[in-house]
């Protein structure tokens, strides 16, 4: 038996073959070959390939999203064969008679320059066409697979760490679980395990080693521990374990069309946290009462250049169509800190948690924010969409914000475009900042909704992102408590509801200071809710105390 | 061969749609070439980063010709297709 031992982020067990994420953009190496001939079948082969993954994707789109999208894949797939692309490939491999990977690298650079060199805006954003047409060829050459495996049977996805537009690619109904060498409890790959309701183990190191390939690994998202080939006792306490979940979601089932109600009347908002429509089904099937938080940034980190309206449109139409009247909280993009995106051409920042982030990037570069306004507003027409603003610290900010809001929808009033012109507008309360002038705010917006991780990272002075901080990172800090009271005290007083959509909201040992403090709603992981559902029903409000603000 | 000179009107110019549609169209006259020449420059108009990479926008005149057994046919499908589309 070999036994693991990592952080668990991510609760339940599971048992699968593990699988090593392959990275799309797998580095290539030149290498001497001698039979030129079997390289340009290679390439053939590859090309074929790519042909026809690119004509599907045109299918696709043009039933899901129209003819211009579909052009755009069928223009790519001309690019595949395009004579002087393919021409400049074989002279790189006739002249230095080296692998064909290295050759198509070579075109898809040389191509991408030219158009990179062209004084049209419009031509050298062209060059991120040839760059995606020469990764997959190559992806094709190389046996990379898109979404990351390559696999018929589901498995235990393992990895250095993920990144967000990684996690986002990935074919999820291939996961069974994650197991990662870094990472901590607030990595992406714990958020999508998380909301995909499955196990998750990261910061395994170097003891999960790439040959370990193939193999079964039983885990457990709530120790951290991975076994393989287990001895009877522990494939025992798995299997119990295992009985013990299913039961837990036979019970847990009982709890859909419920009431998120305590014993004595009080009734909370129960809603999801979601990262893109993809997650809509996890939703439905835990019956959320509606999204408290929609994180816009999917639509800015799968792409490779700025999302235009209609794309983030359709996006933002399918969930508040999917809610069905249900309310659904669009948070604006959150990118910066340790989300970053190449094309927003950031300058390096020493400190990006404290730098030019979120809101800040909006109110910096109107146009990127005018887009997704009127995007958002356009959504609003097709369901309950609620605006929120992430990293607010001023109420000078939240002016701005609403007079962009006011002038988008000026503009949709003059082009005939219907909208709901009473969309809910909120802040999210992650600064200690906006805690202090709470009142100021609430008078401006229709609710707040308080993100605790980054709110306990600044408050605490404690980066997120570090993983030894230990116990100096500890949301149940008095301070961050407190804040959590004060803003809520000041959105009471202005008639205005306060929700939170950390991960702290699925934190059940906090219920009972929740409802003391008089939070209204609780935003989590489609997998929490309805354990947390299980525990609000058995609460009473009136006896919760506040005694956690003290210690 | 068949030539006339066409004026882009596109406020884009010949940009990745188009062009990749031009070039799919200009693939399917078999021996019959059709070029594109602006400049004093001449590609094919199948090769289709070529005419990307040419920068012809809005207002920029070209001078379209077609070469061999099917030039007729070819030329005129051609200039319709410009006339629509660009």
């Amino acid at each position: 038996m070999i036994l693991l031992q990592g952080k668990g982020v991510s609760k339940g067990v599971t048992s699968g073959p593990i699988y090593f994420f392959r990275r799309a953009d797998a580095t290539v190496v030149k290498r001497a070959v001698t039979d030129p001939e079997a390289e340009k079948a290679r390439l053939a082969e590859a090309q074929e390939k790519s042909i026809e993954q690119l004509n599907r994707l045109a299918d696709k789109c043009r039933e899901e999203a129209g003819d211009e999208a579909a052009v755009l894949f069928e223009t790519h797939a001309m690019f595949v064969e395009d004579e002087d692309f393919v021409d400049c490939m074989m002279q790189t491999l006739e002249e230095e008679q080296c692998n064909m990977e290295y050759a198509v690298q070579q075109a898809g650079e040389q191509f991408a320059a030219m158009f990179a060199a062209m004084d049209d805006a419009y031509m050298r954003a062209r060059s991120a066409d040839i760059k995606d047409v020469t990764a997959r060829i190559l992806n094709n050459l190389m046996g990379v697979v898109e979404g990351g495996i390559d696999s018929d049977v589901p498995v235990v996805l393992a990895a250095d760490d993920l990144a967000p537009s990684e996690t986002l690619q990935l074919d999820k109904s291939k996961i069974l679980g994650f197991m990662t060498q870094g990472g901590s409890g607030n990595s992406h790959t714990a958020i999508l395990a998380r909301t995909m309701g499955i196990p998750a183990i990261c910061g395994l190191g170097e003891a999960l080693k790439p040959e370990m390939e193939g193999r079964i690994a039983y885990i457990d998202g709530e120790t951290g521990k991975v076994a393989l080939e287990p001895d009877e006792i522990t494939l025992a306490a798995y299997n119990a374990k295992l009985k013990k979940q299913q039961e837990m979601k036979v019970l847990m089932d009982t709890m859909k069309g419920q009431k998120d109600v305590t014993l004595d009347g009080r009734e909370l908002m129960v809603y999801c946290n979601i990262g893109s429509p993809e997650d809509l089904p996890a939703v439905l099937n835990n019956d959320g009462q509606g999204i408290g938080l929609f994180r816009s940034e999917f639509l800015y980190l799968k792409a490779s250049d700025f999302p235009d309206e209609d794309t983030q449109f359709q996006a933002y139409k399918a969930v508040a169509e999917g809610l069905n009247g249900k309310r659904v909280v669009i948070r604006t993009l959150d990118i910066g800190a340790d989300k970053q995106v190449a094309y927003f051409d950031m300058k390096k920042e020493e400190n990006p948690a404290l730098g030019v982030r979120a809101i800040r990037i909006c109110l910096n570069r109107p146009e990127i924010f005018r887009t997704q306004l009127r995007a958002l507003y356009r959504a609003s027409a097709y369901g309950k969409v609620a605006i929120m603003f992430p990293m607010i610290t001023s109420v000078w900010e939240v002016r701005e914000c609403k007079r962009a809001c006011a002038k988008v929808m000026k503009e949709l009033d003059q082009e005939g475009i219907p909208y709901n012109p009473d969309t809910e507008i909120g802040i999210m309360i992650e600064t200690p900042a906006s805690v202090f002038v709470a009142d100021a705010l609430a008078k401006e917006v229709d609710f707040f909704s308080v993100g605790t991780n980054d709110l306990t990272q600044y408050t605490l002075a404690c980066d997120r992102q570090a993983n030894d901080l230990g116990k100096f990172f500890d949301p149940h800090h008095p301070a961050v408590l407190r804040a959590l009271k004060i803003a809520a005290d000041a959105a009471h007083a202005a008639g205005i509801w306060i929700g939170i959509c950390g991960e702290l909201g699925a934190d059940l040992s906090l219920l009972e200071t929740f409802l003391a403090i008089g939070i209204d709603e609780l935003s989590v992981s489609p997998s929490s809710v309805l354990p947390l559902r299980a525990a609000i029903r058995k609460s009473i409000a009136k006896t919760c105390t506040l005694e956690k603000l003290e210690s | 061969m068949k030539q006339f000179d066409f004026t882009i009107k596109d406020p884009l110019g010949i940009h990745a749609r188009p062009a990749g549609m031009f070039a799919k169209l200009a693939k399917g006259f078999g021996d019959t070439v059709v070029t594109i020449s602006k400049d004093g420059n001449t590609v094919k108009a199948s090769q289709l980063m070529k005419v990307m990479a040419m920068g012809i926008k809005s207002g920029h005149t070209i001078t379209v010709a077609a070469e061999g057994p099917d030039e007729d046919k070819a030329i005129e499908e051609v200039r319709k297709f410009l006339e629509e589309n660009l």
